[in-house]
């Protein structure tokens, strides 16, 4: 599989001269399997230029959100193949306890939020996400929930050999007073265990992040420790703090690896870093 | 060892930070967990049991009623919330494992997932006031 970053920041789009290299877009990654099965993961302003790269060529697209948060969501309306009549758009994502996905779609997806409606759209398919493991293409696909507030979930992709562990909005560290806990409680790690690649929140500093226990994020620290944990082979740090610039973002990603084990690689995501699989 | 449900880890992690004894259980009644406070309740630190299944538990501490006549575990709030999926409260004495006979009151909830799949039971107890 061939994944691609399209936004890689968190919380809100911070373009500018210190973001560039890092990216300023918020979530939103590009899978692409061998079979030509295109999944697109979460809908931050990181689509829009990925929709436009699309353009009509993709004939069927699978859109898989984590959360409804606006970060994860709002360059949805902006993603050009679902105004495409030649397109089919699946989008799949997790219910809540009392509303569906339509329901809470429908939320951001209206006015006054945004003029159109959902129902507008020609080519669009709405599942609601099955419990266990499912199969899109040649992905094998697994969700769960994770540590966030709201109704949030990960996702395992598998194909081949190969797995993707994606866990953009994750705090495991919550609550927990040396992390981390084992495997078996520790939030995310059966969705993380053994991954070829684990893209992963690492939103703050260590320092930062005593000041904002309980919002759903990882440090940078957290990330490593939870990458170990699971045995990944590969980390990408993801959802940037918006305050922190490319320099920082080099600097603390860089205090947070001193001592890393050579099994465990870490690099700072970058919108339009490519990763083969 | 499987990763546990989300809502099994986050149970635990809210115990650990609260003043009542809490007990967490699987669905079978399994022990996964019990906090501080109940450390003290029971006699005997987490890290000195761990996980254990309902019929170990249930006669660790002896549960007995009021005329002294032993209860078993499907007679305990917490295992009535699991095999019910309801909530239950009751109270009963227990000999915890440092020797010590304690009148506990407990109230028990199932921990439902949105499927509606049961994921264990939680009960908060606490020596009553006898």
């Amino acid at each position: 599989m061939r994944i691609r970053l399209w936004g890689t920041r968190g919380s809100v789009a911070s373009p500018g001269a210190d973001t560039a290299r890092h990216g300023g877009n918020t979530s939103c990654v590009e899978v692409c399997g061998e079979d030509g099965t295109l999944l697109v993961l979460d809908a931050g302003t990181g689509i829009r230029p990925l929709g436009r790269v699309l353009g009509s060529t993709a004939r069927r697209i699978h859109i898989l959100l984590t959360h409804f948060h606006l970060d994860h969501i709002q360059g949805l309306g902006f993603f050009a193949p679902l105004y495409h009549p030649d397109v089919e758009t699946h989008l799949w994502g997790p219910g809540s306890a009392t509303h569906n996905l339509r329901a809470r779609l429908m939320r951001y997806l209206s006015p006054p939020l945004f003029p159109v409606h959902l129902r507008d759209l020609p080519r669009l398919v709405l599942h609601d996400l099955p419990a266990g493991d499912f199969d899109i293409g040649e992905f094998r696909v697994r969700s769960d929930r994770v540590m966030h507030p709201g109704f949030t979930v990960g996702y395992r992709i598998s194909a081949r050999d190969a797995t993707l562990s994606y866990l953009s909005d994750h705090e495991p560290a919550l609550g927990v007073p040396r992390f981390p806990l084992d495997a078996d409680w520790t939030s995310g790690h059966a969705l993380a265990q053994d991954a070829s690649l684990l893209v992963h929140d690492a939103q703050y500093s260590l320092a930062q992040y005593v000041h904002h226990v309980g919002w759903g994020h990882s440090a940078i620290e957290h990330a490593v420790a939870f990458a170990q944990l699971a045995r990944a082979r590969h980390l990408v740090t993801f959802h940037h703090d918006p305050a922190h610039d490319d320099g920082t973002i080099d600097r603390l990603t860089a205090a947070a690896c001193v001592s890393l084990p050579s099994s465990l690689r870490v690099t700072a995501g970058a919108e339009g870093a490519v990763f083969e699989l | 060892m499987p990763q546990r449900p989300i809502e099994v880890i986050l149970t635990r992690q809210l115990a650990s930070t609260l003043a009542m004894p809490v007990f967490l259980v699987d669905p079978e009644g399994t022990l996964l967990f019990y906090n501080e406070p109940a450390e003290a309740a029971l006699g005997m630190r987490f890290e000195e049991t761990g996980e254990m299944p309902a019929a170990e538990w249930a006669t660790l501490w002896s549960p007995f009623a009021q005329d002294g006549s032993p209860l078993g575990a499907e007679r305990l709030p917490l295992m009535i919330a699991v095999a019910e999926r309801r909530p239950a409260h009751g109270d009963f004495w227990i000999r915890g494992l440092d020797g010590a006979r304690r009148h506990i009151e407990a109230t028990a909830f199932p921990l439902m997932r949105v499927d509606n799949e049961i994921l264990g039971a939680v009960v908060i107890f606490w020596e009553a006031a006898s």
